[in-house]
């Protein structure tokens, strides 16, 4: 801290009969923030000795399916608790899928609406709708699973599946039966939990865009969108990307919501339409069933997976957005 | 030249339109969500639901007294745990932090315990405390909802300690306090109500977290004694209840949900109303 020490150096005082009680007084003072900044180091410091001992305890607790498995537990499409012969694949391709699907509704849905509460709508609407936008991010992810269950499961088993199967049923991605829980439908609700990651980031990016780019557009006789288009657009790119791989951390650990609705089925089937299961949801839904050491290990090395996976998504967009502004802070 | 213009006039409306229907759609999906609980969780809601424990199953009736009580010692012992590491790492942050190399690093593991998914915060706690106790705990569950409230616990103190004009702190300086006093006595009551802010939605984020109490603290249909057994929480009464066949634990589920979202709400907008208030102050 510069505060304390003075930028000018001070003519030494003269020596005085008073100065020792002086030097007693300041050095107590001293004293005290030695203990006061070494107390807050220590707190301070022990979060960054959490973050570690996770990944320790994570890559500590795999050891045995580690050792049975070996690397081939990535690639290995079976799931056999009874005679205890494991792969993770299905999981792996459950989260990616779901999450990429996810993404590819919410990107244009919450890129709209920044766009919308950024450009069009008034200042005081603006921040309202935000308010309201923030709100949909603060729902627990159990509720989102309730209305899933009940709602929209009921909904697309009615009316969504039958339909894609009618329309698009000639491509294998929207073949079989409509179940009405999918990877589809745990798309559909991790796209909604997510928007508001997307919403919220860009739309603060969307308004820091520097007014003389958007200008420089309009005296060209640029229409309004075409200066969204040509000037706010490009200029906000790499904002937008950074959001995304936030939001696609969040999705990739979504639990909940996800294990209600995806029909938790471990197998790679190439319909949308069908039951799928993720990473997430297998380890919430076998880790109290799971009774042999290995079997809690082989969860345990699915959970550190997962870890892996999400810390190198969030570290990138993290990166994305401070590269693009290092002074904002990050959220 | 007019029908170019005519196209590009057609193509902006139509692409404002597009990006209103898209705020449509978002907020008309929160206000569904809101609405369907509510009526929902009312028409199930009675005195039963607060006063009574769960009945065994097959037995209609009964409410969630105990999950009430249990979120609540969840979230008391949550913010035991990871409170005082959350504030008193952000003080560390914004006071002696900048630009050092711990100050760095601190900031970096806070963002990676964000990233952490809520499931992998809960087998977290499984391998540091159910393992060694041997059974499933709420001591486990508040570990797991300890740790998760670290984060933006960090972030939340460093940036509202950081409101906190340099001015404030130089004539408390001047005056002759030590750093440590005026950090104590000058900075942390300036920035009290932003603080307090940054703990109430740390806390409403974390009171509706299921997946990391699934296996730590369990669940239990009824009262938990101390800090050491299994304890019910509202969370995995809704997910348990949600995914059962039965008809009236849906009602129930839903009864539930609308409490939970309350409790979550309540919280959420209420430090958002105080913050409002206080960045009006700073500014």
């Amino acid at each position: 801290m510069p505060l304390t020490t003075a930028s000018v150096p001070l003519p030494s005082p003269p020596p005085s009969p008073t100065l020792p009680r002086e030097r007693t007084k300041y050095s107590s003072g001293g004293w005290g923030d030695t203990l006061f900044k070494n107390l807050t180091l220590i707190f301070a410091l022990s979060i960054l000795g959490i973050a570690l001992a996770i990944a320790w305890e994570l890559y500590k607790n795999s050891a045995l399916p580690r050792h049975a498995f070996g690397w081939s537990f990535l690639t290995r499409q079976i799931w056999d608790p009874v005679a205890e012969d494991f792969g993770a694949l299905p999981f792996i391709f459950g989260t990616l899928v779901s999450s990429a699907l996810a993404l590819l509704m919410a990107i244009p849905l919450g890129v709209g609406v920044a766009i919308f509460l950024a450009e069009l709508a008034p200042r005081k609407v603006s921040s309202a709708c935000a308010f309201l936008i923030e709100l949909l991010a603060a729902i627990p992810s159990v509720v989102y699973g309730l209305i899933g269950i009940f709602v929209l499961v009921p909904f697309m088993r009615v009316y969504v599946q039958p339909f894609l199967m009618k329309t698009l049923g000639f491509l294998p991605l929207f073949h079989g039966p409509a179940y009405g829980v999918g990877m589809l439908t745990a798309a559909v609700i991790l796209a909604i939990m997510i928007v508001p990651f997307i919403t919220t980031i860009s739309r603060e990016i969307f308004l820091s865009v520097p007014i003389a780019l958007k200008e420089a557009a309009m005296a060209l006789g640029a229409t309004h969108w075409e200066v969204v288009r040509l000037a706010v657009l490009p200029y906000s790119r790499s904002g937008i990307a950074g959001s995304v791989f936030l939001a696609l951390g969040r999705a990739l650990g979504e639990t909940m919501a996800v294990t209600m609705v995806i029909g938790n089925r471990p197998e790679i089937m190439a319909s949308l339409l069908a039951p799928g299961y993720t990473m997430a949801a297998v380890l919430a839904n076998e880790f109290t069933e799971a009774t042999s050491d290995l079997y809690v290990q082989t969860l345990i090395e699915i959970g550190l997976v997962l870890f892996v996976i999400t810390i190198a998504v969030n570290a990138i967009g993290r990166l994305i957005l401070y590269k693009m502004n290092p002074h904002a802070e990050s959220h | 030249m007019q029908t170019t213009y005519r196209r590009r006039q057609w193509m902006n409306n139509t692409a404002f339109a597009l990006t209103g229907l898209c705020a449509l759609i978002t907020l008309g999906i929160l206000f569904f969500v809101l609405g369907y609980v509510t009526y929902h969780g009312f028409s199930s809601l009675s005195w039963d639901f607060f006063t009574k424990l769960p009945k065994p199953v097959g037995e209609t009736g009964g409410g969630m007294a105990n999950a009430i009580v249990g979120t609540f010692k969840l979230i008391g012992l949550a913010s035991l745990v990871g409170l005082p590491l959350g504030v008193l790492g952000g003080i560390y942050l914004a006071e002696y932090g900048k630009g050092n190399t711990a100050g760095f690093l601190v900031r970096y593991s806070a963002d990676v315990i964000n990233g952490v998914p809520s499931i992998v915060m809960g087998i977290f706690a499984y391998t540091v405390v159910v393992l060694p106790m041997k059974h499933f705990s709420a001591l486990a569950g508040g570990v797991a909802l300890g740790i998760m409230l670290i984060p933006i616990a960090v972030r939340s103190t460093e940036e509202f300690l950081k409101l906190v004009p340099m001015a404030i702190r130089e004539a408390a300086l001047a005056l002759g306090l030590p750093q440590w006093k005026v950090i104590v006595r000058v900075v942390i009551p300036t920035s009290m109500k932003g603080l307090l802010t940054g703990v109430l939605l740390d806390l409403s984020r974390v009171s509706g977290e299921t997946a990391p109490l699934l296996f730590t603290a369990f669940g239990n249909r009824y009262w938990s004694a101390g800090w050491m057994n299994p304890i019910s929480s509202l969370p995995v009464m809704i997910f348990t209840y949600a995914v059962s066949p039965y008809e009236d634990w849906h009602r129930q589920a839903w009864a539930a949900a609308l409490v939970l979202l309350m409790i979550v709400l309540a919280t959420n907008v209420g430090a958002r109303v105080l913050m409002r208030n206080q960045v009006k102050v700073v500014a």
